[in-house]
């Protein structure tokens, strides 16, 4: 029979230990915060995706006036591309292949003239085959060339652009704090219950326990609870930051409370599955990190998973942590609750499967 | 009921006996010690009655219960101090021992139960920064949370400095001066003279002597006997003179002479006076219980740890 107040005890003395473990206590608690503000600052800070171009311009102009000046003013002011101009002496290739340039652009000396004269006129644009920013320089500087081509004939645009965003505005925060918490869901219950089951059972600690009232039920369900404490205070952290420090917007409500609950029952059930079946703390650690790791990079925690190839996409639906990433973006970023009943159910059944595989292959005692 | 009955008890590890078919009681209010060397097969045994492990053949009752069987019934009434006992590491023994409390829903005082460890100075200190010994004590105390009648503590004092060993003598025997049932293994003569009032010898999953320390040495032991220092003629002499029999130690250049009855004694140092060779000392003397242990058992004592059964089955012959 299964006793709230053995589980109690239980609880109190292993979250007091967590709590007393100041290595613990950082990556259970501060590591994810630090891991969503490294992360939120590469991805939306300051740089917010200028991109460089260098350019040469060998324009002579026409009777004082420069047309190529306009014409570079117009591209800096996109704010997507900004222009640094080079010296006329400077060998323009070599220069960007001894500084490791990726976009450049050079403007003919007959720029002015020609235009003016409504002859053809060709820029050179430099852009790194390998690299991924080429695209939308050509496709920038590509726009401001038809801008210039209809000034000169007085034309005006006649299909034009008006944005609208899908659902919500995302941004990459917006995706980076369900997928932290996803992975501070998964990393703590999961390396904690590897690490201290393969410990355990090798320092005969749950020999002793089994010579108390405790079962093994009850010794679960308590390292359990306490995740679903450490998940839910990490993931409140995590929230606060996210919405403070970098304007995420995301959505907070009772939905999210199953994944919570679920997940650290389904990754301190598999982390405890790891720690039974394997010989000893270093066979328990090296499987752990085998099935750890993936999760940890390829559920769409630190981007989402549509960034990856296909076939990594496809490997990334069998791992346990994509359904609760999942799941969490549905919840916070598209509030689409729909879908996120189908991540729950499917983490539901996992969770029951790995639980009951768990405890069935745990010995308290040997025979 | 005794407290403890074991009856042809087996315990095999693969081909190896550990345990081969032994028997013996525990009683009420006794001291009882399994002693042996490493691989003997006493913490299989205790395990056993501790409902730890599975048996192979044979009975075990302890306290009226099948200690596999009814193992979580049984708990509640034990106390258990296992092998190298371990806790978890940021815990103080008094936090452990509310722990304890409250995993077996009963009310104690643990400063109480602290004391009668004599654990008091360490209360708060938390369980990795304990010594050896205030780490077995604590073991002792979490074994006394649920006021057991009957108490298992699995090599008590292996590895511990000697004065800890005897602060560890004096918990146990003052729990013994409170009733309790208590059964240890040890590979310590000397642990087992001072605490046990019955003790099991064990070898190779036999037990090769049972009852009390005097006992055992008078069964097993060769009995008094005279020792003179001097030259193997001087026994040739005494040989021939006397009706005694005379056995020669040359590397210690003594003369022994086994006594049926104390007057031999006198004859056989007529016999060395009349001689007129020189000799040494004299002196009369019994076998210890370590002579008995060494005569009984086919490996010598080791101080390290209890090793994993790793003889083979096959009792080697007694020296």
């Amino acid at each position: 029979m299964v006793s709230g107040r053995r589980i109690f005890a239980d609880f109190k003395v292993f979250s007091r230990g967590f709590l007393r473990n100041k290595f613990g206590l950082f990556f259970g608690l501060i590591f994810p915060v630090i891991l969503i503000l490294l992360f939120g600052a590469i991805f939306s800070g300051g740089s917010s995706g200028t991109l460089y171009v260098y350019a040469q311009n060998r324009d002579n102009g026409s009777n004082g006036y420069s047309l190529s000046t306009t014409y570079l003013e117009a591209i800096n002011k996109t704010e997507t591309l900004q222009v640094i101009t080079l010296e006329n002496s400077v060998n323009f290739t070599t220069y960007m292949s001894q500084n490791s340039i990726e976009n450049g652009l050079t403007i003919p000396e007959d720029f002015t003239v020609r235009y003016t004269t409504y002859q053809p006129v060709n820029v050179t644009v430099y852009t790194n085959p390998s690299g991924s920013t080429g695209g939308t320089v050509l496709g920038i500087i590509g726009a401001i060339n038809n801008r210039f081509n209809l000034g000169a004939f007085n034309g005006s645009t006649l299909i034009s652009i008006t944005q609208q965003n899908v659902g919500s505005q995302e941004s990459y925060i917006d995706f980076l704090v369900p997928g932290l918490i996803g992975f501070a869901i998964l990393v703590n219950p999961m390396f904690s219950l590897v690490e201290i089951s393969s410990q355990y059972k090798k320092n005969k600690l749950f020999k002793q326990l089994s010579l108390t009232p405790l079962t093994k039920i009850e010794w679960l369900t308590a390292k359990i609870l306490w995740y679903i404490v450490l998940s839910s205070m990490s993931f409140l952290l995590m929230a606060a930051v996210g919405i403070f420090a970098f304007g995420a917007n995301i959505n907070l409500t009772v939905w999210l409370i199953p994944f919570l609950i679920l997940g650290p029952m389904l990754f301190a059930s598999l982390g405890m599955l790891v720690g039974t079946v394997t010989k000893n703390p270093e066979t328990a650690g090296v499987i752990g990190n085998v099935v750890t790791f993936p999760m940890m990079f390829l559920s769409g925690t630190l981007f989402p998973i549509a960034f990856m190839p296909e076939y990594l996409q496809t490997f990334a639906h069998v791992l346990p942590l994509y359904y609760i990433v999942e799941g969490l973006n549905n919840v916070m970023v598209y509030q689409n609750y729909m879908a996120a009943v189908i991540d729950i159910a499917v983490i539901a059944i996992l969770t029951l499967v790995v639980l009951v595989l768990a405890v069935k292959l745990f010995k308290w005692r040997e025979d | 009921m005794l407290p403890i009955e074991v009856s042809k008890l087996q315990k095999n590890y693969g081909t190896l006996k550990a345990v081969d078919g032994i028997y013996f009681n525990v009683k009420e209010g006794e001291v009882f010690g399994l002693l042996g060397p490493n691989g003997a097969g006493k913490t299989t045994t205790i395990e056993i009655m501790e409902g730890l492990r599975a048996r192979d053949g044979g009975d075990v009752e302890v306290l009226g219960l099948d200690p596999w069987k009814k193992g979580y019934d049984l708990h509640k009434k034990i106390g258990v101090i296992p092998q190298e006992f371990t806790f978890i590491e940021k815990t103080t023994p008094r936090e452990a021992i509310v722990y304890y409390a409250d995993l077996f829903n009963v009310k104690v005082n643990p400063d109480e139960i602290l004391k009668d460890v004599l654990l008091e100075e360490s209360a708060k200190t938390y369980f990795e920064d304990l010594s050896g010994g205030q780490k077995r004590k604590t073991g002792l105390a979490l074994s006394l949370v649920n006021t057991p009648e009957l108490l298992f503590l699995d090599e008590p004092t292996t590895g511990l400095d000697p004065n800890a060993r005897r602060a560890i003598w004096d918990v146990i025997r003052g729990l013994k001066a409170k009733g309790k049932t208590i059964i240890l293994t040890t590979h310590y003569l000397d642990e087992a003279q001072q605490l046990c009032d019955r003790v099991a010898i064990m070898d190779h999953g036999h037990i090769v002597a049972l009852g009390t320390t005097e006992e055992i040495i008078q069964k097993h032991g060769s009995g008094e006997r005279l020792e003179i220092h001097g030259s193997e003629k001087l026994a040739e002499y005494i040989r021939a003179n006397t009706e005694l029999l005379v056995d020669y130690n040359k590397a210690r250049g003594e003369i022994l002479i086994p006594l049926k009855k104390k007057i031999d004694a006198l004859a056989a140092l007529a016999a060395a006076e009349q001689s007129g060779m020189d000799w040494g000392q004299i002196q009369t003397r019994q076998d210890s219980l370590d002579d008995v242990f060494v005569k009984l058992v086919s490996e010598p004592l080791g101080e390290q740890g209890e090793v994993a059964i790793e003889n083979s089955g096959k009792k080697k012959r007694r020296r």
